[in-house]
C-alpha cells in the first residue's frame, strides 16, 4: 500500500489552477523529493495532504485514509514540518513539544518530549524560551515538533528555505536519520542539492503537475545525458554560440553568466568550444531543461 | 475520530495555558486596575458630586456591578479579535495546529472556551472591588462567573468571527467603533437604560451586555423571573456566535 496516492487532483484558486491533474504515488519507506520552482503547486499539494485545502477534483488517499473525509485520522499518523517557523516563541522548548504531543494524543507525554528533545539535541535547553534559541536550534525544534508522535509519514515543506548553509547541513543530517529509520518522507523543495542528497526519488513538479519522476541518477541520465559543457563569455558570443549549438540538435540552458550545453558527450567535434568547462550532468540541468526556470 | 473531541480541545487549550503563563501578570494587572480606575472615576467622582443613588442602589455599587459587563467584553471580544488575527496571519499558529488531528470546529471551540474561562475570572474583579465600597455579598453572586462565562463565549465568538472577516488589523478600529463601544455604552453600566429614548431602550434589550448587567445586578440585589429569559437569551446568542465563528474561520482557514 502506498503511503500517498493522488490521482487527477485539481485545485483552483479563482482563475489560477495551482494543482492541475496531479498524479503522485509515494511508496512506504522512501523519501520523495517534490522539486519545483516557486508557484509549481508544491505547497498547495502539502496543504491538500493536511486537509487545509480541499481539492476541486481527483482522489487523495493518505496512509489508506480517503481525503478530505478521513483527513483527521490521517493527520494523526503523519507529521508536518512547515516552511515557516510557527513555534510559540515565548514558551519553553519543552512546552512547545508537550502541547503538540497532546494535540497528537500521545499517551506518555514525558517520554515523547524527551525523545523529541534528544532528536533536536536540545535536552539542555528544554526550559529556555524559544526566542532564546539560535536559528538552527529553532529549525531543529520545528522538526522535532513534527516528529513528537513518531509519525509513519512526514511532510517536509521546504524544510531549509532561507537558512544558512551550516543550519541546512544540520537539518539534512536529521532528515537523513529519519530516512534511515524507514519513515516515509515527502519533501517539497526548490533546492536542487537538497533534493539530490536526501531523496530516493525526485518528482519534478511544474505548473501543478509532475512532469518527470525517478531516481536522481536516472533522471539525469534520461534528460541530461552524462556531460554538460559550460561556456563563460560575453553575452553577444553566448547568444551566437547558443544558436549554433541548438542547430546541431543539442539542448542549451542558461546557467547564470554562462550557458550550459547539455548532453555534450554526444556533440560532434568542434561544436563545444575548446574553452568550455566540462562537468558531469546534474539534476540542476534536468530541472532547468524541464521547467525553464533557473535553479537555486 | 469523531467531532469535538475533548482531547483535541484540551490540546489547543493547553497551548493557550502555556502561553498565558508567560503574560498573565500584565493581563491580570490591567484587568484588575481598569475596573478600579473606572470605579474611582465614575463611582466616586460622579457618585460623590452628582448622583447619590440609582434605582435605590448607591451609585458606586450600581457602577461596580455594571462594570462586570465592561470587564467581560474587554477581556473577551478584544483578545479574540486581535489574538486570533495575530495567530492566523502573523504567527501561522493555526496552520500548525490544523496539521495535527484537530479540526476548525475544535480549534474555535477551544479558543472560545479559554477566552470565556479567563473572562469569567476577570469579570468578577469589579464585583470583588465593589465589596470595599459597601456591596454586600449575596448568594446570587455565585452565579456571576457563569453569567460572565456565557456572555464571554458569545463575545469570543464575535471576536473570532471579526478576525476571520477583516482583511487588515487596522479594520478592527471599525469593529470597535461600530460594535464594541456602543454595546459597552448602552449596557446600563453607568446609567439606567430606562433614562434613554424609548427606541434605544428597545434596541438595548438586544444588547447581550445589558442582559449581563441585569443578571449581575440580579445576583447582587435580587433576581426577577425575567432573568431566566435573559440567561436563556445569552445562551442562545453564545450558541449562534459559536457556530458563526466556526463557519467564518473554516472559510478563512480551509482553501
Amino acid at each position: 500500500m502506498p503511503a500517498i496516492e493522488l490521482s487527477g487532483v485539481v485545485k483552483r484558486f479563482g482563475p489560477i489552477t495551482a494543482v492541475d491533474g496531479l498524479d503522485l504515488e509515494v511508496p512506504e519507506g522512501i523519501c520523495l523529493g517534490l522539486l519545483g520552482p516557486n508557484g509549481a503547486g508544491k505547497s498547495t499539494t502539502m496543504r491538500l495532504l493536511t486537509g487545509q485545502a480541499i481539492a476541486d477534483a481527483g482522489r487523495l488517499r493518505v496512509l489508506d485514509y480517503e481525503l478530505p473525509g478521513e483527513s483527521k485520522p490521517a493527520r494523526a499518523e503523519m507529521g508536518v514540518v512547515p516552511q515557516l517557523d510557527n513555534l510559540d516563541v515565548d514558551v519553553t522548548v519543552e512546552d512547545n513539544l508537550s502541547v503538540y504531543a497532546r494535540l497528537y494524543r500521545v499517551k506518555d507525554l514525558g517520554a515523547a518530549v524527551d525523545r523529541a528533545l534528544d532528536l533536536a539535541r536540545l535536552r539542555d535547553r528544554r526550559r529556555d524560551a524559544v526566542d532564546q534559541l539560535s536559528g538552527g536550534m529553532r529549525r531543529r525544534l520545528l522538526l522535532a515538533r513534527g516528529l513528537v508522535h513518531e509519525p509513519r509519514l512526514v511532510l517536509l515543506d521546504e524544510p531549509t528555505v532561507g537558512l544558512d548553509p551550516q543550519i541546512r547541513t544540520e537539518l539534512w543530517t536529521l532528515i537523513g536519520d529519519l530516512k534511515a529509520r524507514g519513515t516515509t518522507i515527502l519533501m517539497s523543495t526548490h533546492y536542487i542539492e537538497e533534493a539530490e542528497r536526501l531523496s530516493d526519488e525526485v518528482a519534478v513538479m511544474h505548473k501543478g503537475r509532475v512532469i518527470a519522476r525517478g531516481r536522481p541518477a536516472d533522471l539525469i541520465a534520461e534528460h541530461a545525458g552524462s556531460q554538460t559543457a559550460e561556456v563563460y563569455a560575453a553575452p553577444q558570443r553566448l547568444t551566437e554560440l547558443r544558436s549554433a549549438v541548438e542547430e546541431t540538435g543539442l539542448r542549451v540552458r542558461p546557467a547564470g553568466p554562462a550557458i550550459a550545453i547539455v548532453g555534450a558527450e554526444a556533440a560532434a567535434d568542434g561544436v563545444v568550444p575548446a574553452d568550455a568547462v566540462m562537468r558531469a550532468a546534474t539534476l540542476e540541468d534536468v530541472f532547468v531543461l524541464l521547467t525553464g526556470e533557473e535553479a537555486e | 475520530m469523531r467531532r469535538l473531541e475533548p482531547a483535541a480541545i484540551a490540546g489547543v487549550m493547553s497551548r493557550e495555558v502555556a502561553n498565558f503563563r508567560t503574560y498573565w501578570r500584565g493581563t491580570t494587572f490591567s484587568s484588575v486596575l481598569e475596573p478600579i480606575v473606572y470605579l474611582l472615576a465614575f463611582g466616586l467622582g460622579l457618585g460623590a458630586t452628582l448622583v447619590n443613588e440609582v434605582e435605590g442602589v448607591p451609585y458606586i455599587q450600581f457602577v461596580g456591578t455594571g462594570m462586570v459587563a465592561t470587564a467581560v467584553i474587554f477581556s473577551s471580544a478584544l483578545p479574540a479579535m486581535f489574538g486570533t488575527f495575530v495567530k492566523h496571519r502573523f504567527q501561522n499558529t493555526y496552520e500548525a495546529i490544523l496539521a495535527a488531528p484537530v479540526d476548525v470546529e475544535e480549534l474555535v471551540t477551544a479558543e472560545m472556551l479559554w477566552i470565556a474561562a479567563r473572562s469569567a475570572v476577570y469579570g468578577c474583579v469589579p464585583l470583588i472591588v465593589t465589596f470595599f465600597w459597601g456591596l454586600e455579598p449575596a448568594p446570587g453572586m455565585l452565579l456571576v462567573p457563569i453569567f460572565c462565562f456565557v456572555t464571554a463565549l458569545s463575545f469570543a465568538g464575535f471576536g473570532i468571527t471579526m478576525a476571520a472577516i477583516v482583511a487588515k488589523i487596522d479594520q478592527f478600529n471599525y469593529v470597535t467603533a461600530l460594535f464594541v463601544t456602543p454595546l459597552f455604552l448602552v449596557a446600563g453600566t453607568f446609567f439606567p437604560i430606562s433614562g434613554l429614548p424609548e427606541g434605544i431602550q428597545v434596541v438595548a434589550q438586544f444588547n447581550p451586555l445589558h442582559q449581563l448587567v441585569e443578571l449581575v445586578r440580579g445576583g447582587a440585589f435580587g433576581f426577577e423571573t425575567v432573568d431566566i429569559a435573559r440567561f436563556a437569551g445569552l445562551v442562545l446568542f453564545a450558541f449562534a456566535m459559536w457556530r458563526l465563528a466556526i463557519d467564518r474561520m473554516a472559510k478563512r482557514l480551509i482553501d
